[in-house]
């Protein structure tokens, strides 16, 4: 890992971060990536891969309607609304 | 040189539960901005998703009725990416573990069927809106969508052409309605297209650089969207150029499209496991209850309509299509026991008039009955099937019953054989010299010349005289 590849999984996190600070953080990320390096060498044949750590089952809700409408307390912590909208910078792809 | 098109569909599907796919939230549209976002779907720290059976159950339904496999182990990636209209800054969705796996929809083209194979389906949840008016140079945003639940379908690149991708699209815009797992209103974004396109020389096997078109939420825009990417990416080689891998936004309002993004500066979404979703596990009993649950499909009406009524292979593909136009092709059937005229007058008259008033049969100001009723009419030969256009016009502009408006217009078929006799006598009269032609005349040619008798007579009785009884007597009285 370089800092410029530490700079850009940072921009895509919007994350910010100084060249100092990348320099450091890319030693460290070298660092667990090695750990990971020896991991992978481990033998996992005929081993499954996991989604989850747990060993449990997702259990599903029922379709019906529990929410209210929680507009008036929720925008009044917004920064900006108008008409029930949320406001934000201004972004077009 | 020849060029070959090769276009794959992504299509997403708005599920018709009540709630999201995550919360309890309500997803009925048209709600004021925001009244149907929850803590969960704002994103709110400590909040947790819990998946919807609903969602799943229609998923499985789709994964059934498409004939594919069903994902025994379905799981939850996040997809992530940074968007106003997404609070999470990633999307809930599935990758290495869908929950639908292959399948096919088969179209028809032309005369030939043809089967476009899916690659997989999965579940994810929708984005909100944000909506770009002017709010002191900022966007406003809507999350009232946001976490409605989705089934994105992505086919093989098996289409090669603008009509065969409409016919595909058409084709599961009938299967998810007829399933009951979509509304099926495009104009309200229930089922939004986005087209992989790429053209190569005839006969290549190699793919060309494909670009994706985004978001088209209807038959007409894709085929014009098509249709114009193919024609740009032609013209790009053919110029010497090359087709750059980019992301397209293709413009309603305009018809045209423009690049969004190229591959270079794509998101890289670092998918990974949704540490906050288990595992969904799905097994044969319970995949088996859902096959039970299945209504008649496009398909298997399709085959009972050409076995059941006699139609042909394309009558029956066409009324077979949707569930509105089945039920009312039956419905009329059973008034009017002529599956063969309710079919016609189904695809002729009230086709027509719905395309030029640009309305959907269910939204058709008359019903199965009345049209049953109608052809009930032209069989008991109570009127003309010339006549019953008239009947019909007047059905179409809500002037009352059929029987009523047969009544109040005095538009009753004569088949009375006396008051028929006294116009043949009366145009006979008139006519002497056609007469003596047709007297004089060779046999193979008398039944052209009958015509303009009939023609007389029609026009004396109003085009209200019974045709095939007017016929006889002619022939008689001529003899």
């Amino acid at each position: 890992m370089n800092p410029s590849e530490i700079q850009k999984i940072a921009h895509l996190a919007r994350v910010h971060i100084s060249d100092d600070v990348a320099e450091e953080t890319a030693k460290s990320i070298t660092e667990v990536l090695g750990l990971v390096d020896q991991l992978q060498a481990a033998d996992t044949d005929g081993v499954a891969p996991m989604a989850h750590p747990l060993d449990a089952v997702q259990r599903l809700r029922a379709d019906v309607v529990t929410e209210t409408n929680v507009r008036e307390k929720m925008q009044s912590i917004a920064p900006a609304t108008e008409e029930g909208l949320y406001l934000v910078p201004k972004v077009i792809d | 040189m020849q060029w070959e098109t090769v276009i794959g569909l992504e299509v997403h599907v708005q599920l018709n539960t009540n709630t999201k796919i995550f919360s309890g939230s309500s997803i009925a549209f048209g709600a004021e901005p925001n009244t149907q976002a929850s803590l969960v779907d704002l994103a709110m720290p400590g909040t947790l998703p819990v998946a919807n059976e609903e969602a799943f159950r229609k998923a499985v339904m789709f994964g059934l009725a498409i004939d594919a496999e069903i994902g025994k182990e379905s799981v939850f990636e996040r997809k992530n990416y940074f968007y106003p209209d997404l609070p999470k800054g990633y999307q809930t969705t599935q990758l290495d573990k869908p929950i639908v796996i292959g399948g096919h929809v088969d179209i028809q083209v032309g005369e030939a069927t043809k089967r476009v194979r899916i690659h997989h389906a999965h579940l994810e949840e929708d984005a909100g809106k944000s909506l770009h008016e002017d709010f002191h140079g900022m966007s406003g945003i809507d999350l009232n969508r946001a976490g409605t639940p989705l089934i994105e379908i992505v086919t093989e690149p098996d289409i090669r052409s603008a009509d065969e991708a409409v016919a595909f699209a058409r084709k599961l815009h009938a299967l998810v309605s007829s399933l009951g797992i979509c509304d099926g209103e495009m104009s309200q974004g229930s089922m939004r297209f986005d087209v992989n396109i790429s053209v190569r020389p005839m006969g290549e096997d190699k793919l060309g650089t494909r670009t994706e078109t985004k978001n088209l939420n209807s038959f007409r825009f894709m085929e014009r969207c098509i249709e114009q990417e193919v024609e740009r990416q032609i013209e790009v080689i053919e110029d010497g150029g090359s087709i750059t891998q980019e992301t397209r936004l293709y413009n309603g309002d305009t018809h045209t499209a423009k690049s969004m993004r190229s591959k270079e500066e794509a998101n890289d979404y670092r998918y990974f496991p949704c540490p906050d979703l288990l595992p969904v596990h799905i097994d044969d009993d319970y995949i088996e209850q859902v096959r039970k649950l299945l209504p008649e499909l496009p398909a298997a009406r399709k085959a009972r309509f050409e076995e059941q009524y006699g139609l042909s292979a394309y009558d029956a593909e066409l009324l077979s299509d949707s569930a509105v136009s089945a039920q009312f092709f039956e419905a009329a059937t059973a008034k009017s026991g002529d599956a063969k005229l309710s079919a016609n007058w189904l695809m002729g008259e009230v086709s027509a008039r719905l395309n030029a008033e640009e309305i959907s049969l269910s939204e058709a100001p008359i019903n199965a009955e009345q049209l049953g009723e109608l052809i009930l009419r032209i069989k008991d030969g109570t009127i003309s099937s010339k006549i019953a256009k008239t009947v019909f016009d007047a059905l179409w502009k809500g002037e009352g019953d059929v029987d009523l408006i047969i009544e109040a217009k005095g538009l009753k078929q004569v088949s009375d054989s006396g008051a028929l006799e006294k116009i043949v006598d009366e145009v006979i009269n008139n006519n002497a010299a056609q007469v003596e032609n047709y007297r004089a005349a060779d046999d193979d040619k008398k039944p052209k010349m009958l015509g303009f008798f009939v023609g007389q007579c029609m026009k004396a009785s109003k085009g209200q005289a019974n045709p095939q009884q007017l016929n006889k007597i002619l022939k008689e009285k001529l003899a």
